[in-house]
């Protein structure tokens, strides 16, 4: 197993309170394999996420529990040396924004080489060539010529791509995607994930893509994992949650998205907004939303049952749910 | 028939009744049939790119719509969408009159607004309102909800004398499901979805009869947009609002809108009716679009045909001439270059009856059916799949265009499929690194 | 067993029933980030100034220079309150006299009591720096907000006068155009101080506004048919105010300095008028006999100085994250 994160938690400590931003997740990502974590805003991916890469800010941001176990060593026991080490060469994150991510006043080629530069100790002319084979393979045109460029010369969907080049330079075994195509047109989205994958196929590495976009997951995924206010709800292989999902939120998400290929009447809509993290409802935290709600809801948090061979749902009446097609 | 006419007359007369045909498909929506009350022609916004400290000197114009001709019925809603860059965040603007036309006109209920200027313009903006994309700054942080919805009715004090404002803010504000006691409230109080209802509020506060709504749920959750779409739909019903509903997601469009239109590079390049655009595309723009428009159904990667549009999106600055798509189109020739294709049906469709048969903007335009019809991605388990999923991809080995004679050399090699359904032949190029800048390439 | 399961719960919003959206909207109104607990109707509405004002209440930083400057007002309205004397009564045989009874910080040059001029001397820095900041911060904000808010002519002709008065250096244009002024009252000053500060303000108060006339609920206010009045004063203003006022309550220390800077160099306030800047130079050739009579009066003015500065700087805390 590549990554196994287990019952990790992370609070912020703010001044109207603590914020418990992830509340005991479990998710795990093998070689080749891609992991979609859903959820919305609130719901803690992207925290999980920068837990794992150890780019949280850490006050008012506190680790409050868990293991991050990658490669089987625990990174979150780890010195910061060796931390950072790992942090740079064996994975890589790829942001939303590429535009902010990336640095306005230094090339394309600059930026990129110098990965090689501080990792590998390679000489500028040797990271320059190797910028521009990075290029090349992320297939961006004319990536000769444009080495030189700076990022703001460049669309969204190249910048995109160049952040991935970025996080591929050193070949690492995992790649942590935070919402990377939310920013961009459809059609380049279409572009970026079909590359992505191609490189992770070729590669082998480990993806975990953070999305809240059902219909890209469905694309690229091998498996799920959905969490609302900071726990997983449901994790399955890809094919089987859309037809059967086993948590009333996951239907809900499922049943209010308006289908490309259909049109209907009134959307389904998960009625109440999500929860304020500083005061997560007792019992599950989707009760007050949910449909199926009983007492028990409101008293018992729900562990993950097991409802099939690699499937769990932290739901009391996960088999009503499955039942009620 | 009439030769000179025909082509106009029938096409309104078809038009509407289509249109008809639809809303009456559309629950509750009470649509008055007639005149179109909203028509659009030849409208033109270019902004200007100087040079020069004391004296500036044109130098070129950024053409961001270039010619956008379409009506709006009563009540319907239409859908515009289109990638960044195309302009269609710009034609609400000018529809709202936030930016003055370089060329063209607006007629609402027959008089053209854009001429228009002081008392009589802002009597008109009583009748035309518009929504929003970000609900984060389209409210002002520092005035009250109250104010915030009441403050069109102390613009416009002939809609509501003083004494009655607070009730008509109280009641839009339970009209777009929000407690009225939250009058006193600020902004930053609610949440993005809430936010964004007080946004819609404000926009109905003058009782308007066309909305424009700019990306209104695009930055919001996506369990908080289907409760705005069926806001704005039920207001519809209701209130017998015509919308112009711009977005960039095409499922939430397909949704809501009566007729869609597709913009690329400042121009429409197809328009018709939801069912027509999206089960009968005839522009390969749209079919490209919508072939890349990823659906929640893990089944649908497995025998899905994928068009990659290569390149990048031309500057609006130097847009190519003739046809402005030809730089990233699969069937692009020389006619393309030379000739800029006219938003009509096409000739190919104009005596049949099918429904491939609405304006696109193309010399080559075939119908191409790219999103599946509704209930093939229906999941089969096991080796049915298979088959089925041969049986569809033969028909649309079928049904693929002959004519299309893509420039580069036929690429064997196929992008890796993925191992049940067997391989459509291939007939363009696929793959990406040997491509030539300016074409595409089909996956199956 | 669930009462109702998600499906049934499915086709009663697709018949078109209301669902719950009102209801749902107002049991779980989501609470503001910074705002009091609650989630019923009696939660106070909260405005961004009134969170402002609950930060800047617990600022260490605020209270303090909060509390010196209040003292400062207060004696300079009232500075019979803790100086009883007169600070124009000098007796040239106590000159250069150390601390005595009765007179705390001894005696200048010309044998007054330092207390009670250090005393007095606060009225004139006080008025300075606040009449000054007034005065700049009105012409300031309204010609920088016009330049900022219409653009084209306006904004080219008073970004060219803003870099004119940029370039007139602060010290020497006070020693030519103050040096032919005879009134000894603070009037000149003020006005001087006013006239080379606004430029300061006034960039800040385009850009500002220039920020702001960018938002959408500018442009909403414009499409709902709002007159330009209206969208400078109930939207752009109170959106844009805040960087003017932090930078004009910093200002406000360095106009003070500016006051004693001039008044040293003989040519801001005059005697008879009492000022530190007057006291300071006087008191300067004596600095290694008799320091007590630089030292007061500089570090009075230093503090001052320090109050104020650090005012602006909790003013700045307390404004700048919340108002984007």
């Amino acid at each position: 197993m590549l990554l196994e994160v287990r019952d990790l938690h992370v609070e912020f400590h703010t001044r109207d309170g603590v914020v418990k931003a992830v509340n005991g997740v479990n998710y795990s990502v093998a070689e080749g394999e891609t992991l979609a974590v859903l959820g919305e805003s609130g719901s803690g991916k992207s925290v999980t996420a920068q837990a794992v890469m150890g780019i949280l800010d850490m006050p008012p941001g506190k680790i409050a529990g868990g293991e991050i176990l990658f490669k089987d060593r625990d990174l979150l026991k780890m010195k910061k040396e060796e931390r950072r080490k790992i942090r740079g060469q064996e994975m890589a994150m790829i942001f939303q924004d590429a535009l902010s991510s990336l640095n306005p006043v230094l090339t394309v080629g600059e930026q990129l080489g110098e990965m090689y530069v501080v990792h590998r100790g390679m000489s500028r002319k040797d990271a320059k060539a190797k910028a521009v084979e990075l290029m090349d393979r992320v297939r961006i045109p004319a990536a000769r010529e444009r080495v030189g460029n700076y990022p703001h010369q460049f669309s969204g969907g190249m910048r995109q791509r160049i952040m991935i080049a970025m996080a591929l330079a050193l070949e690492p075994s995992l790649i942590i995607a935070d919402e990377p195509t939310t920013a961009l047109d459809v059609t380049v989205q279409a572009q970026v994930m079909d590359l992505l994958a191609e490189l992770q196929r070729e590669l082998n590495m480990g993806l975990i893509l953070i999305t809240h976009d059902l219909g890209v997951v469905a694309d690229v995924a091998d498996k799920i994992a959905v969490m609302y206010a900071g726990r997983i709800v449901e994790t399955s292989p890809v094919h089987d949650i859309y037809k059967a999902p086993a948590h009333p939120y996951t239907k809900g998400l499922l049943a209010s998205i308006p289908r490309l290929d259909q049109k209907g009447q009134e959307l389904y809509a998960i009625k109440g907004l999500p929860p304020n993290l500083l005061h997560i409802p007792p019992g599950c935290a989707f009760n007050p939303r949910c449909p199926m709600a009983q007492d028990v809801c409101r008293t018992d948090v729900p562990p993950l049952y097991d409802v099939a061979e690699h499937r769990q749902s932290a739901c009391h009446f996960w088999k009503e749910t499955l039942d009620a097609r | 028939m009439h030769a000179d006419h025909s082509g106009r007359k029938e096409a309104r007369e078809e038009g509407e009744a289509a249109r008809t045909l639809l809303s009456k498909s559309r629950q509750g929506n009470a649509y008055a049939g007639g005149e179109p009350i909203l028509e659009v022609r030849d409208l033109v916004k270019h902004y200007p790119l100087t040079q020069g400290i004391l004296i500036k000197k044109q130098v070129g114009a950024v053409k961001a719509v270039d010619g956008v001709t379409f009506d709006l019925g009563a009540g319907e809603t239409l859908g515009v969408v289109g990638e960044s860059g195309c302009g269609k965040s710009t034609v609400a603007r000018l529809l709202v009159h936030l930016e003055q036309p370089t060329a063209g006109s607006i007629r609402y209920k027959g008089e053209d607004i854009t001429k228009l200027s002081g008392r009589a313009l802002k009597a008109v903006r009583r009748n035309i309102q518009m929504v929003f994309q970000d609900p984060y700054t389209s409210l002002n942080p520092r005035m009250t909800v109250g104010d915030i919805i009441g403050e069109p009715y102390e613009i416009h004090p002939e809609v509501a004398p003083k004494g009655d404002r607070r009730r008509k803010v109280q009641d839009l504000l339970d009209v777009v499901g929000l407690n009225p006691e939250y009058i006193n409230r600020y902004p930053h109080q609610f949440s993005g979805g809430q936010r964004q209802r007080i946004g819609i509020a404000r926009g109905l506060a003058l009782n308007p009869e066309i909305i424009v709504a700019d990306e209104p749920v695009s930055a919001l959750d996506v369990s908080v947009q289907a409760q705005v779409v069926n806001l704005l739909d039920r207001l519809q019903a209701e209130f017998n609002l015509s919308y112009v509903f711009i977005a960039h997601d095409l499922s939430i469009v397909r949704h809501i809108s009566d007729r869609v239109g597709v913009m690329y590079l400042g121009r429409f390049v197809e328009i018709g009716t939801d069912a027509e655009i999206y089960d009968h595309p005839t522009h390969p723009y749209t079919q490209a679009l919508l072939s890349a428009v990823p659906v929640p159904d893990p089944m649908a990667r497995e025998y899905r045909e994928r068009i990659i549009l290569h390149g990048d999106v031309p500057s609006p600055a130097n847009p190519p001439s003739g046809c402005r798509f030809r730089t990233r189109c699969w069937k692009a020739q020389e006619r393309c270059e030379l000739e800029v294709p006219l938003l009509a049906v096409p000739a190919a469709f104009r005596d049949t009856d099918s429904p491939a048969r609405h304006p696109s903007a193309c010399h080559f335009a075939e119908e191409k059916r790219v999103v599946p019809p509704e209930g093939t991605l229906e999941p089969v388990p096991g080796e049915g799949g298979q088959e089925e999923a041969a049986d569809r991809a033969a028909e649309r080995a079928e049904e693929a265009p002959p004519g299309a004679a893509p420039e580069a050399a036929p690429d064997t090699a196929p992008e890796a499929a993925p191992d049940t359904a067997p391989e459509v032949p291939p007939e363009g190029p696929a793959g990406g690194d040997e491509e030539p800048p300016s074409g595409s390439s089909r996956v199956s | 067993m669930p009462e109702q399961t998600p499906d049934e719960a499915i086709s009663a919003a697709g018949a078109g029933a209301p669902t719950d959206l009102a209801l749902a909207e107002g049991d779980s109104l989501e609470k503001a980030p910074g705002g009091p607990d609650g989630t019923g109707p009696d939660t106070k509405p909260q405005s961004l100034w009134s969170d402002a004002w609950r930060d800047l209440r617990r600022n260490p930083v605020f209270i303090i220079s909060a509390l010196i400057i209040l003292f400062l007002v207060v004696i300079s309205i009232w500075p019979q309150l803790i100086a009883s004397g007169d600070p124009l009564d000098c007796d040239l045989g106590k000159a250069q006299e150390g601390s005595q009874s009765g007179h705390p910080f001894g005696y200048d040059g010309q044998g007054c009591d330092v207390y009670t001029r250090v005393v007095y001397g606060a009225r004139n820095s006080v008025t300075v720096g606040i009449c000054s900041t007034i005065g700049v911060a009105l012409i300031g904000s309204v010609l920088g907000a016009l330049a900022g808010f219409f653009g084209g002519w306006w904004d080219a002709v008073l970004s060219r006068l803003t870099d004119i008065f940029f370039g007139i250096p602060v010290v020497l244009g006070g020693l030519v155009f103050l040096s032919v002024v005879t009134s000894s009252t603070v009037w000149p000053v003020i006005g001087f101080i006013v006239l080379l500060g606004w430029p300061q303000i006034a960039r800040i108060a385009r850009g500002s506004v220039i920020t702001a006339k960018h938002n959408d609920y500018v442009q909403a206010a414009r499409a709902l048919g709002a007159s330009n009045g209206r969208m400078m004063l109930r939207h752009i203003a109170p959106n844009a105010v805040a960087p003017v006022i932090v930078v004009a309550t910093i200002a406000l220390g360095t106009y003070i300095s500016l006051e004693a800077t001039l008044s040293f160099l003989g040519v801001g306030l005059k005697p008879p008028a009492v000022s530190w800047g007057i006291d300071i130079s006087a008191a300067s050739q004596y600095i290694r006999n008799a320091p007590h009579m630089l030292l007061w009066p500089a570090g009075a003015l230093a503090v001052t100085v320090l109050a104020f500065i650090m005012l602006g700087d909790a003013v700045r805390d307390a404004l700048d994250p919340k108002l984007r």
